[in-house]
């Protein structure tokens, strides 16, 4: 896998998820991926930018444009030094919340993107990547 | 040594609020479109008087209590000129220039003592740099309460409750739902539906970009509440992107509902209250 465009940009407010989303949108269409494509990362990118700041207090995004077997796709991590997730499998269940969500974020999130991973360690931080290709279904 | 130069300030008042003056009208960037000479004078003069004052105490740390009357007048100042659309460079430029009245005046008195006036010269800037940044801060906060205010302002624009027909209302949203807007939209729904005794409300989200799982929380919310209130909500405005990412999300909107667009959402509510709308017998006149 290749990288082609990076940008990082630093999430501490409620209106730099909005400003997140356009970035990501913005990267979509350059890559031209469909409208259904594109509303699905954008909804992904929402749910995990709004975890990191409730969660952790925020933390960094970073985009990408990523190519592999000639297949353009956009690349999405999140990074905090927030609390930490105990336990990954409980998190990854529908409607399991901490914190009174509807507990859709992480598991809805995967189901979004063509491919989802997820580090944490309890204590340090979280992180999460996640991949829409251009053709992705 | 201090008190010298204060008193010798002091002496000077005339001359410094002179060349200071000068200094503020000689500049290219001077507005005086959103402020008159005369009250940049009085301005001038009055802030002039309080640092000269709190001079004399021989005090020369900005952050002592003998300063704060001088820096309520700059942040007051400050304050003023950012709802008033100064640009930062011309708010800063007020003590700023300061800076350089005061340099002029010493450069004459101390010429015959380079140390000295080095000294004097080194204490005086580290008082106006601390007013300078004090000026920026303000400056700054006035700006973003601009900000703040403008966007109260939006939100109570971009959410108005309207009556489409006897008994139903429409409510179009734009934009994010966030916690504060769906609060907004909450409350005139629900006072709307006691005024008008409406029984449906219809919540157009046509101009909401993106339904994450928050948004889709709070729209939940908004229809329990109406639900409590006896009345019925009819959610319109699903766009098929939207469609397909709320299924993939797991979201459960099956007991709510939902139509495409806001024109089969009003049927749907013609429906509900047993209004019929036909052609009537009249031609048409457009």
């Amino acid at each position: 896998m290749m990288t082609l465009t990076k940008e990082k940009l630093t999430i501490l407010r409620e209106p730099d998820v909005i400003f997140f989303r356009n970035k990501a949108k913005e990267y979509a269409v350059k890559i031209g991926m469909s409208l259904v494509g594109q509303t699905k990362l954008i909804t992904a990118a929402s749910e995990l930018v709004r975890n990191m700041l409730r969660y952790a207090n925020g933390g960094e995004a970073i985009l990408e444009i990523v190519v592999r077997n000639n297949i353009k796709g956009v690349r999405l991590t999140f990074a905090d030094k927030g609390p930490g997730i105990k336990d990954v499998k409980q998190a990854m269940q529908d409607g399991f919340s901490t914190g009174k969500s509807l507990g859709l974020g992480l598991p809805g999130a995967k189901r979004l993107s063509n491919e989802f991973d997820l580090k944490s360690e309890v204590g340090k931080g979280t992180t999460v990547t996640i991949i829409r290709w251009k053709n992705g279904l | 040594m201090k008190s010298k130069t204060a008193s010798f300030l002091k002496k000077n008042k005339k001359q410094l609020l002179e060349a200071w003056m000068h200094n503020q009208l000689a500049d290219s960037t001077l507005r005086d479109d959103l402020i008159t000479n005369e009250e940049l004078g009085k301005q001038s003069e009055e802030l002039l008087d309080s640092l000269l004052k709190a001079l004399g105490s021989g005090e020369f740390n900005a952050d002592s209590d003998v300063f704060q009357p001088v820096v309520d007048i700059i942040s007051e100042l400050s304050i003023t000129r950012a709802r008033q659309g100064f640009s930062p460079r011309e708010t800063s430029l007020f003590v700023m220039s300061l800076k350089r009245a005061f340099y002029s005046i010493m450069d004459k008195e101390f010429a015959n003592d380079p140390a000295l006036l080095y000294q004097e010269a080194v204490i005086i800037n580290n008082l106006l740099d601390t007013l300078s940044i004090i000026t920026m801060e303000t400056f700054i906060k006035g700006r973003e309460e601009v900000i703040l205010r403008q966007t109260d302002e939006i939100n109570e624009i971009s959410t108005p409750v309207i009556r489409v027909w006897d008994g139903i209302l429409a409510l179009p949203i734009i934009g994010t739902l966030d916690s504060a807007r769906t609060q907004i939209v909450m409350e005139n729904l629900l006072q709307m539906i006691v005024e008008t005794g409406s029984r449906i409300a219809i919540l157009d989200i046509s101009g909401v970009p993106t339904v994450d799982s928050l948004v889709a929380q709070h729209l939940i919310k908004t229809v329990s509440a109406t639900r409590l209130m006896g009345a019925e909500c009819i959610i319109s405005g699903i766009r098929a992107e939207i469609a397909q990412t709320i299924v993939h999300l797991g979201i459960d909107l099956s007991n709510i509902n939902t139509k495409a667009s806001l024109a089969s959402a009003l049927k749907l509510a013609f429906n509900m209250l047993g209004v019929e709308v036909r052609r009537g017998e009249k031609k048409s006149i457009i």
